[in-house]
């Protein structure tokens, strides 16, 4: 028995039928939680609430390139068969807007503010977002300062990995050593065949929901064919990043002349930082009630390409899209390894795909780490 | 649940109008808990709160042991600092801290001490100043070079004077532009550096203030032979949340916030200068 086949055993699947994928749904519903899952809008893969499994998105593949994102509808009855959409799972901890207090006058006093969470399934949740939820978990949960907004929220999910047996033509997980398969992390793991899902527990709080449910004894088959398909799209992957420390040169290339050629093209528009499921910079603003006499502190996600984001009053940090480009792109692959103890590229592909100019960052970073010429 | 987030509330004890822009609070948390836990080093910073305006984030500048109250030197520079100028006593804001790593004061003992500062940098150095003179038996030398861009800009001029008395201390100053009764140095401060008669084997600099001012101020202890883990400074950032978190005081790897305000020069040397960090 080879590793993967293993670690596939060790997973001790059970089986479901695809036309039982509903009785998920149904204990998910009687346990208390709001199913969250991928569906169709706006020809994107996005997140929000489900009802039923037959919401799921039956038949679509993606097509997702630089700059360049399409679905296809196929007679293909897998529901997983498609990679990501812009986002996943960093919206449902950490959220694009918060209220984190409110203030009254007369005499002043703050009163902290309650997110509205309720507990909530989040089914399809991929390899690279789970490694980029754990990114997040340290940098909001870790002391002495753990952020109470994003704990309530991050406590409240229950998490249903899927295996991805197909790699988008941006994805580079393998190279991160973030996917395709799942790791961990995850309190339910699934892999989608053509006959239904290997289904099993992650977490005690899965056990919950998988011991609820009727799951077959998985065929030695079907356990090949799990490990196969992952196996297959890491092996599809053309896209890498040079190993952690290789990348930890790019502080010592902070003059390089690439910097200015990605300048000329980046439109800093943030867009990269937006869907990246890592980036985790977020601004504070008083909001004032219209009465003058309540306020509320509001933070929502900033970006490292704003031109508020390095404002000192008078004068800008970084001025220039090149300085932000490389702000973020050093951080991301440098920094981020000081702070962390790992890059925060989790190889999802995401700012490769919904760059408006199809800017790459595999393909940036190696340009940069070249030894080349120097902007003077 | 605690909320590095929220504010507690502190009232205005008195307000002192130092300069035309520059003027002092002295706060009073009106939890007497919240005050009586209030604990603090040199240079390290609150995030003060203007009802309804903003957060800034504001250096402490009194003694560590004065366990009453807290003191803030503001000066106006932008619309939550002006709306702070309007503050009197009795007024209240939203005090978040203390946050981040103040100057090195417990390492340094038994070492010569030469601050330099340049403009407003001296707000937290000046608490470094006071509590220099108040342990002053735990430390050697002590010379303070302040420098100001006009004359009439330098606050706490009564202050310096009475610092220059003490024993082993040393007070240069110097004003890009002097007037008539000034009595210091006319041009930079970086320029007094070479004028001291520095035991650089024994001394640690501590520099606070305009970053330009800050490089030249290497430069020249550099070449006085003192070494880059001698040299301390306090950085500057678009500083929101504190507590490392929101990012953007980021400097390379660190977070200005959490991991400074003030860095040994070894910490940040690849980046110190480097425009866009």
């Amino acid at each position: 028995m080879n590793l993967q086949t293993q670690q596939a055993v060790s997973r001790r699947p059970g089986f479901l039928a695809r036309d039982a994928l509903q009785t998920l749904f149904t204990v998910l519903s009687q346990s208390g939680y709001r199913v969250f899952g991928p569906m169709v809008r706006d020809g994107a893969i996005q997140f929000d609430t489900l009802t039923a499994a037959d919401q799921l998105p039956s038949g679509i593949l993606n097509d997702q390139k630089p700059g360049h994102y399409r679905l296809e509808q196929t007679d293909n009855p897998r529901v997983f068969g498609w990679n990501h959409g812009p986002q996943a799972l960093k919206p449902l901890c950490f959220a694009p807007r918060d209220e984190l207090w409110s203030e009254q006058s007369g005499p002043l006093r703050f009163s902290q503010s309650q997110p509205d969470v309720e507990p909530t399934a989040v089914i399809g949740v991929r390899a690279c977002d789970l490694a980029a939820l754990a990114i997040q978990d340290r940098h909001f949960l870790t002391d002495p300062d753990p952020d109470p907004y994003y704990r309530q929220r991050r406590e409240s999910l229950l998490l249903i990995g899927v295996d991805c047996a197909q790699s988008a033509s941006t994805c580079f997980c393998a190279s991160t050593g973030d996917g395709p398969a799942l790791d961990d992390r995850y309190d339910i793991g699934m892999a989608e065949l053509d006959e239904g899902f290997l289904l099993w527990q992650g977490s005690e709080k899965g056990r919950a929901v998988t011991d609820q449910l009727d799951l077959q004894i998985a065929s030695d088959d079907q356990l090949a064919a799990m490990v196969q398909a992952t196996s297959q799209a890491a092996s599809d992957q053309s896209r890498s990043l040079p190993d952690s420390d290789e990348l930890m040169l790019l502080y010592k290339r902070l003059e390089h002349a690439h910097w200015q050629q990605v300048a000329e093209r980046c439109l800093s528009c943030g867009n990269c930082t937006a869907v990246c499921p890592t980036c985790f910079c977020y601004e504070t603003t008083h909001e004032m009630a219209l009465d003058g006499k309540t306020a509320k502190m509001i933070r929502q996600w900033d970006s490292c390409f704003s031109a508020t984001h390095s404002s000192m009053g008078q004068f800008q940090v970084r001025s220039t899209t090149k300085q932000r480009y490389r702000q973020w792109l050093t951080h991301k692959l440098a920094g981020w390894q000081s702070q962390q103890g790992r890059i925060g590229c989790t190889g999802c592909g995401r700012c490769i795909v919904w760059c408006p100019v199809g800017i790459d960052l595999t393909v940036e970073t190696v340009a940069v780490l070249e030894e080349g010429s120097l902007d003077v | 649940m605690f909320d590095p987030h929220v504010p507690h509330v502190a009232v205005i004890d008195q307000r002192v109008q130092e300069s035309p822009t520059i003027f002092t609070l002295r706060l009073q948390y009106t939890d007497t808990r919240v005050q009586d836990a209030f604990e603090f080093d040199p240079g390290q910073f609150n995030m003060v709160t203007l009802f309804g305006v903003g957060e800034i984030a504001i250096s402490i500048v009194n003694d560590p042991l004065d366990s009453h109250f807290f003191d803030h030197t503001i000066r106006v520079v932008g619309r939550v600092s002006e709306g702070m100028s309007r503050l009197q006593p009795g007024d209240r804001v939203g005090i978040r801290g203390p946050f981040g790593r103040g100057w090195p004061m417990e390492q340094i003992k038994g070492r010569d001490v030469l601050l330099v500062t340049g403009g407003l940098g001296c707000a937290p150095l000046v608490s470094v100043i006071r509590y220099l003179m108040r342990r002053r038996e735990d430390y050697g030398r002590i010379m303070i070079l302040q420098g100001v861009k006009h004359a009439d800009d330098l606050i706490w001029k009564e202050q310096y004077d009475v610092w220059a008395e003490e024993r082993d201390v040393r007070v240069l100053l110097a004003a890009d532009v002097a007037t008539q009764s000034w009595r210091g140095q006319q041009g930079m401060v970086t320029e007094l550096i070479g004028q001291l008669p520095l035991r650089s084997q024994r001394t640690v600099a501590l520099l606070c203030g305009p970053e330009l001012m800050m490089m030249a101020a290497v430069a020249n202890l550099r070449e006085k032979g003192m070494q880059d883990g001698d040299i301390w400074f306090s950085m500057e950032r678009n500083m929101q949340c504190g507590i490392g978190q929101c990012g953007h005081c980021q400097i390379g790897p660190k977070m200005v916030c959490r991991d400074g305000p003030v860095f040994c020069y070894d910490e940040l040397a690849d980046f110190f200068g480097a425009k866009g960090f």
